[in-house]
């Protein structure tokens, strides 16, 4: 996996975790402009009373398109890292049409996903750890069953 | 008179306008595309989740992130003081969502789950995905967006509001 393939924290480039911060912060900062930091306004876009949620995904993939599209004109390799630009590709299987399905189940749910309840809680929403708290269960709930899967069987792909 | 149509027909869909979903959209892109063009990392906010469960459970799903683990919970305090500085500039004291707690804890149960499953989220899926032109991304967008659209609706239906 690329996770285990980066250098250990003691040879990282010392702007890596400040760089990481300033996209969080930015990636932030936008989720609470755009209003999807609050779970109200999701459910009016699922609902059909507010489609503005749609610039939001459309906004945010149009930049990062632009991003995967200049950074390997830019530069050979990332100079922080040193790696290889790549697009995020990830491999098609049942598991992203499954896993999309309970996503979407507990987005229609609760009006939030994971990097709008982290912005969520910076907007001083503290109610969001309801939500925070059951996103840990579920990944926890299932690792461990896909740990144990995996033990028998080879190991699947990466997910992020 | 006919030009009035689409116009009352914009207000109808977008009540609030477009300009925060834009300005919002695209600083979110610039999060991530700042992010990539540093580090060559496609960063999503679900890995988070499971990275930050391998600090207290010895399952393999959740060691394979230990590499990643630090950076993960950098990005995501950066996320949240990124809302904290919006709260400050914009917003007259702390918001908190009327959405009822069970609905929060049910759905964000469905959404851990979900989420890594499906290996994708609404930003590693929906913005990095679907930005890097990615098939199996914009087959997880339309699944999750077609089921939360019905979910959503099915239980307004039933009348649980909010």
């Amino acid at each position: 996996m690329r996770e285990t393939e980066r250098p250990a924290s003691s040879d990282r480039h010392p702007l890596f975790i400040p760089l990481i911060l300033v996209g969080g912060l930015v990636f932030g900062f936008g989720l609470g402009y755009s209003h999807m930091a609050r779970p109200e306004v999701v459910l009016d876009f699922l609902q059909f009373e507010d489609l503005g949620l749609l610039f939001v995904m459309f906004g945010g993939a149009v930049v990062s398109g632009l991003g995967f599209f200049v950074g390997p004109k830019l530069f050979d390799r990332a100079p922080l890292t040193g790696d290889h630009y790549e697009r995020r590709l990830k491999s098609f299987d049942r598991n992203v049409l499954v896993g999309g399905a309970v996503f979407g189940v507990g987005w229609g749910l609760s009006g939030i996903c994971p990097g709008a309840a982290y912005a969520s809680l910076g907007v001083g929403n503290v109610t969001i750890l309801w939500a925070i708290a059951g996103m840990f269960l579920g990944a926890y709930a299932q690792g461990r069953w896909r740990s144990r899967s995996t033990a028998t069987s080879s190991a699947t792909a990466g997910a992020d | 008179m006919t030009d009035l149509v689409p116009l009352q027909l914009a207000a109808d869909l977008f009540p609030n306008g477009i300009s925060r979903y834009a300005v919002g959209g695209l600083l979110v892109g610039l999060g991530a595309a700042i992010i990539y063009l540093g580090t060559g990392i496609a960063a999503g906010a679900s890995t988070f989740l499971e990275s930050t469960l391998s600090y207290v459970s010895g399952q393999s799903r959740f060691q394979r992130y230990v590499a990643s683990r630090d950076w993960r919970v950098v990005f995501t305090v950066g996320i949240v003081l990124g809302g904290a500085v919006y709260a400050v500039l914009f917003q007259a004291g702390a918001w908190t969502t009327d959405v009822q707690p069970w609905r929060l804890l049910v759905g964000g149960v469905f959404v851990g789950v979900g989420t890594r499953v499906g290996k994708g989220c609404t930003s590693g899926h929906g913005v990095c995905g679907v930005g890097s032109a990615s098939k199996t991304s914009i087959v997880g967008v339309v699944t999750f967006l077609t089921v939360a659209i019905v979910t959503a609706q099915l239980v307004s239906e039933l009348g649980v509001s909010p």
